[in-house]
């Protein structure tokens, strides 16, 4: 930008410098919450037992701890919360309302169903399971928009269907789950919950491939976004593909949400908070794909703090999530009800 | 009719302004469905005109806009946007020659009267480009000629009716193209803000010799700001000319199935109706003091 200190030019560059501003303040929290949730636990671990462990030179009893579960368990929470945070947002800027997240309209859901059906009936893991998922998460994609696709796209009608979608296939996975073996049902079982429990570095990788693919993906898809958000039909008017776009986000948001779910499960609301706190902390027009990201990195990486270390007990990293999540829906639909909120 | 001369760009920031442009329609029908929305409707607009299309709801007036700016396609005809046929342009191409204004437009929340404007040079952009002096400028001359400059710091959602909808006219603006085509411009506005949408038209009009064609409901202001009116019913183009043409007793009879008179617009000298209706404070004035006696 070469550009003289015109008054006008103001505005713009203020949004930018708040928007980097919270971008970097938000990493530089996922990276605290990154190290106290490597460093606490059983044992205290300090910064060089870290880097003695990343330089394989520490002890056998740290390398485990550290380098094959705390670390790929750290790493897979903060690539998961980055996938739901930006696919959420993705869904929720898409489709104009904030209750349109991935795991409110059914599609968490469907993927998180493909991924007990792939393990209690085909017996199935690792990348053929990300498959798997990707492909129930795009079907019930597909399944809730042409149903709500009736002369017209309306928002409103996509959440109630999508509602409806999701309590079919959490039923049906239920159902499959009471079917299968003792052994699945415990594998199984984290489907329904979301968990960080059995995060090993196959989910690293496949979780942080997905996440650089997402970003590259998302970088040019997320001007559209800002584009759409006008309105098909502004967007429409000034060049932009809308059916092309809107597909080619629904995708690629699809992909990031069931990658993530078939490593850690539907870890609750964290699709759905994202979108919104980024939105407030950014305070501008634009859809905050990537601080979104963050944001969801942050939310899991705290959750998995709390639900590890603030009480005596254990419990998985959803039941934190939902404790945060469910108060903040009540909040936002009270908000929406009160004034047509736009997101 | 005379065609006012287009006078250069001060700042010539336009793609290709100095070449008159055009829109065309040939025999455009637009179905939803079963239903035919638009049936056969030609135009042609050239050389910084304004025009007006008018009709009943539900006439197809606002589809017709819609085909014209490729917004729906349609099932047959074609739309000649400069010579060439837009269902056959590059979309972003289409969106450098000619912009269009929908029906009360929502923008995001939060977003400033800057930020909006400046998402008109969207087509200029690819990915990775920078925004760039040219397009600096075109939102600041778009600010400039909407009056909305000392707005610019502004979230949208804290201005008026009349500043919010010359917000959206800026974004259209910034785009900077020759044709601008609006859906009811002054829907939802008070009476004196869609005067003053309508000036600002007449003026960019005026100055920059853009074509500007817009779905009015207003038959007044249409006839005042109009160098061109299409009147449609029932999907066709029941009448096409200058507002004397068009604005007939007969015709509205047709259009509006309305009984009206026509006078002069003692301010612009334009045809004007006057609509009968049972209820007309003179005529009852004239019964009840009947009664009275």
């Amino acid at each position: 930008m070469n550009q003289t200190n015109d008054e006008k030019s103001v505005a713009l560059r203020a949004s930018f410098k708040r928007a980097v501003m919270v971008i970097v303040s938000l990493f530089i929290l996922a990276l605290v919450l990154l190290y106290i949730d490597i460093i606490f636990g059983d044992s205290l671990y300090s910064f060089t037992d870290v880097m003695d462990v990343i330089a394989s030179r520490a002890p056998s009893g740290i390398t485990f701890v550290i380098g094959e579960l705390r670390l790929p368990r750290a790493l897979t929470a903060f690539a998961c919360g980055a996938l739901f945070g930006m696919a959420g947002a993705s869904f929720q800027r898409l489709l104009h309302n904030p209750l349109a997240s991935p795991d409110i309209i059914g599609i968490t859901e469907g993927a998180n169903t493909a991924a007990v059906f792939g393990i209690v009936v085909l017996g199935i893991s690792g990348l053929e399971l990300s498959a798997f998922a990707i492909v129930g998460g795009l079907t019930t994609a597909i399944v809730v928009a042409l149903l709500t696709f009736h002369h017209g796209f309306a928002p409103q009608r996509l959440v109630l269907v999508g509602i409806a979608i999701g309590a079919m296939l959490n039923a049906i996975g239920s159902w499959m789950l009471i079917r299968a073996d003792q052994w699945d049902i415990q594998s199984a079982s984290r489907w329904l919950t979301g968990s960080l429990a059995d995060s090993d570095w196959t989910y690293v990788i496949i979780t942080m491939i997905t996440l650089a693919i997402g970003l590259i993906a998302v970088m040019p898809l997320s001007r559209q976004l800002d584009m759409l958000r006008l309105g098909d039909d502004v967007a429409a008017g000034l060049g932009v593909k809308v059916g092309l776009s809107r597909a080619a986000i629904v995708i690629i948001a699809v992909l990031m949400l069931s990658i993530a779910t078939s490593a850690v499960g539907p870890i609750a609301f964290v699709s759905f908070l994202a979108g919104p706190i980024a939105v407030r902390l950014i305070h501008s027009g634009s859809s905050a794909i990537a601080t979104s990201g963050l944001v969801g990195s942050c939310l899991v990486l705290g959750s998995d703090v709390i639900a590890q270390h603030a009480t005596g007990t254990q419990f998985p990293v959803g039941v934190v999530t939902s404790v945060i999540g469910g108060p903040v829906l009540v909040v936002l639909m009270y908000f929406s009800m009160r004034k047509e909120s736009q997101l | 009719m005379k065609l006012p001369e287009i006078p250069t760009d001060p700042l010539n920031h336009g793609q290709q302004q100095s070449q008159s442009a055009s829109l065309s329609a040939q025999k455009i029908s637009v179905a939803y469905g079963t239903h035919l929305a638009v049936n056969g409707v030609d135009l042609d607009a050239h050389g910084g005109q304004i025009g007006a299309i008018i009709g009943a709801n539900g006439c197809g007036k606002s589809t017709f806009l819609r085909a014209l700016a490729r917004l729906v396609k349609p099932q047959g005809g074609t739309v000649i946007l400069n010579g060439h046929d837009i269902a056959k342009l590059p979309t972003k191409r289409v969106a450098t020659q000619l912009g269009i204004l929908p029906q009360s437009p929502i923008a995001p929340d939060g977003i400033t009267v800057f930020d909006l404007v400046s998402r008109g040079r969207y087509p200029y952009h690819r990915f990775g480009s920078h925004w760039s002096r040219q397009d600096q400028d075109a939102v600041e001359h778009a600010l400039e000629v909407t009056h909305m400059s000392d707005f610019a710091d502004r979230s949208v959602d804290q201005l008026s009716g009349g500043q919010r909808q010359r917000a959206w006219i800026a974004l259209t603006l910034a785009q900077d193209t020759d044709i601008v085509l609006l859906d009811e411009p002054t829907t939802y506005l008070d009476v004196a803000y869609q005067l003053e949408v309508l000036d600002l038209l007449a003026d960019l009009n005026a100055i920059d010799g853009i074509i500007i064609i817009m779905v009015i409901h207003d038959i007044n202001l249409a006839a005042r700001y109009a160098d061109w009116i299409l009147a449609m019913k029932d999907g066709t183009c029941d009448t096409f000319g200058t507002p004397s043409e068009v604005i007939t007793p007969d015709v509205i009879r047709r259009v509006f199935g309305m009984d009206v008179r026509i006078i002069q617009d003692p301010e612009s000298k334009t045809p004007m109706i006057i609509a009968d209706s049972r209820h007309a404070l003179g005529p009852k004035r004239e019964i009840l003091e009947k009664e009275k006696l």
